[in-house]
């Protein structure tokens, strides 16, 4: 393979007392979807937040395109080229779906003085991105706050997908989703996997994370737990690994294998 | 047979009713006040209100506090407040004295030093609240304070012990900057009409309204620079977005720090602004320039639609808000209501502006 787009090298991050990252190393290939699972609370958000310019790593370094880069901002990470959904999606409720797709990165026209959001534009875009994604908008102007869960989802995604030139990160992008958009989720994660995006894919669902990742890393306590690729694992194994090494097969037994 | 869905269109809503679509505008309330107000003193108050020189004498104070307003409600849409506008008319009003009458500088000089002054105070305001995480209420309630006391001490040293720097009518008269920021503009166009008999005339022939106040211009320029900014501009986006919720503001990706200290540098400066023009009318300057202009700016922009919550209002309320604002003021005194109610009114209008924009905002975010 080639050189990784990003590489993270012995990642630490602590806020104040507490330890949420404790040495994490993690790259992603062009190309390629690497998935970072792992229990609640075992600190998948805050890395990904360390790699998209949100947190600042206490110890640890960042290899972007095989220079040394420091994020100051997530502006800095968007203009990289990284573009993120996380897990709280970051919209603006009173916002209209346009507006929060094209928050912080507008189109503009003219030029100077004059130089304006370009409305009409953004409205167009976000509408068949959407569609895309296989949610139709009422309305482009239409606040966020009025969006279903999953629609809402939805937008964070499609925004994330337009914007993501070379990384996309997506912390859980399924949770509120129905059948037929995660199904576009995944197919879009496919798609612009063979366009030559690195997809980071955060999951609490194995056959999700089967279906489109290339490489499993498995997060516990802070700590990676270790990385597999596709077809060293089998399912039954990363469930065990995620649930931090325990044995789940019991439990699994007795529920009927519906875990 | 399940149906298949048409992928086209949304069979879900109905087309949306006009009246629908205006109720959610956040100018509504203000516009509708704007017509209650002048309905009430059309019924109540002398028929000179609203002649053109009443007009023009509810709108010059209603420019004057409107300045102030629109800066209060970008800011407030950003999701900050700043509660030392009016110390900052005093304060501003003070440098601009001294750089006039003590320094002796042109105005080319004076007022966008003036402005500066003014902007890199409006931008520790805004560094102390980003740096801290207080509220920006305290933090300018403290400026507040500040900037009065900084106004008197700094006048009694300057004029050697007044509280009134006078002398500055006679330092700009004869500026040629002086016509942009005082007197009547368009006094042409008056005259011209008076001479054809459309405006009323005095005796020799001058028309009693000799122009437009510069204010008013001021005012209305600004109102419209601030809506094509709020709604038609990246950074307008930004401002919304700032206030909706810094924390995903930030996150994707606007630069939420560069737009709050940005807001509070414009909010200085339009009372630097509306210092200069309040001042040269004057021709002197005192401490109490722009006493509780505070409170009168941030009722002005909730009036205009403005949420305390940030993330939503407009400009163009806050436009209304003001001019609301100078009716009731000069308006009272064209009725034979006690003058004292301007207080009264202005609680109440206060409340029900709040109560309004609550009850908009749940329908603009669907009820949750
Ligand atoms: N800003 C913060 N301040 C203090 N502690 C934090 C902060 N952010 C995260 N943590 C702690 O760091 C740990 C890891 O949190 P993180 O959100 O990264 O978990 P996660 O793996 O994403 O979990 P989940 O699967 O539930 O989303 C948690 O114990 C959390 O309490
Ligand atoms: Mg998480």
């Amino acid at each position: 393979m080639t050189n990784p787009i990003i590489h993270m090298e012995g990642i630490k991050k602590h806020f104040g007392n507490v330890i949420a990252l404790n040495g994490v190393t993690f790259d992603v290939f062009p190309g390629e979807c690497h998935c970072l699972l792992g229990d609640n609370g075992a600190g998948k958000s805050t890395f990904i937040k360390t790699m998209s310019g949100v947190h600042k790593p206490t110890a640890g370094t960042i290899n972007f395109e095989g220079k040394p880069l420091s994020f100051n901002s997530p502006r800095d990470a968007m203009e990289a080229g990284i573009a993120t959904v996380f897990q709280d999606l970051a919209m603006i409720p009173l916002m209209s779906v346009t507006r929060n797709f094209f928050m912080g990165r507008e189109p503009t026209k003219g030029r100077g003085i004059l130089k304006r959001f370009d409305i009409d534009a953004a409205n167009e875009i976000c509408v068949e991105k959407m569609r895309d994604m296989g949610i139709n908008l009422r309305a482009p102007d239409q606040a966020v706050g009025t969006l279903s869960g999953g629609e809402r989802q939805t937008v964070a995604i499609a925004r994330a997908v337009h914007f993501g030139a070379k990384v996309l990160i997506l912390d859980e992008p399924t949770s509120a989703l129905g059948v037929r958009q995660t199904s576009n989720v995944l197919s879009t994660i496919a798609r612009v996997r063979e366009q030559g995006v690195g997809v980071v894919f955060i999951s609490h669902n194995v056959r999700h994370a089967m279906a489109v990742g290339d490489r499993f890393t498995v997060l516990n306590r802070g700590q990676t737990l270790g990385t597999a690729s596709k077809g060293n694992i089998t399912p039954a194994e990363l469930q065990d690994l995620m649930a931090g090494g325990q044995e789940l097969a019991t439990l699994e037994g007795s529920l009927g294998g519906t875990v | 047979m399940l149906a298949k869905a048409n992928p086209g269109i949304d069979e879900r809503i109905k087309s949306e009713p006009f009246m629908t679509r205006l109720m959610k505008r956040p100018e509504l309330g203000a516009i509708g006040g704007v017509i209650l107000v002048t309905i009430f003193f059309m019924i109540t108050a002398d028929s000179a209100m609203f002649t053109l020189s009443g007009i023009m004498n509810f709108m010059t104070p209603a420019a004057q506090l409107g300045i102030l307003g629109i800066a209060a409600a970008m800011l407030m849409i950003g999701g900050e407040f700043d509660l030392s506008i009016g110390s900052m008319v005093a304060f501003a009003g003070m440098i601009f004295g001294v750089f006039t009458v003590n320094v002796g500088l042109p105005l080319i000089f004076a007022i966008p030093l003036t402005l500066a002054f003014a902007a890199s105070i409006g931008a520790v305001n805004g560094m102390i609240v980003i740096r801290t995480g207080l509220p920006s209420f305290i933090v300018t309630l403290a400026s507040l304070f500040i900037l009065r006391g900084a106004s008197l001490v700094g006048l009694k040293l300057f004029t050697d012990g007044s509280t009134q720097l006078r002398g500055v009518r006679d330092a700009v008269e004869n500026d040629f900057l002086t016509p942009i920021f005082s007197g009547e503009a368009f006094g042409f166009v008056f005259r011209k009409l008076a001479d054809i008999g459309v405006l009323e005339t005095f005796k020799s022939g001058l028309p009693k309204v000799p122009g437009v106040p510069v204010e008013i211009l001021w005012f209305i320029a600004f109102a419209l620079v601030a809506t094509y900014i709020l709604l038609r501009t990246s950074a307008g986006n930004w401002i919304f977005a700032t206030g909706g919720d810094s924390n995903a503001a930030q996150n994707s990706g606007v630069p939420v720090r560069r737009v709050k200290i940005s807001l509070f540098m414009v909010t200085a400066m339009a009372a630097a602004l509306v210092a200069i023009i309040t001042v040269i009318d004057a021709g002197s300057t005192d401490a109490r320039r722009g006493f509780m202009k505070e409170f009168e700016a941030i009722i002005t922009a909730v009036i205009g639609g403005c949420l305390l919550t940030g993330g939503y209002g407009s400009a163009i309320g806050a436009f209304f808000g003001a001019i609301i604002f100078g009716m009731v003021t000069i308006g009272l005194t064209y009725t034979d209501f006690d003058q004292d109610w301007f207080q009264v009114f202005l609680g109440g209008m206060l409340l029900i502006a709040v109560v309004f924009n609550n009850a908009i905002r749940k329908r603009v975010t669907g009820e949750r």
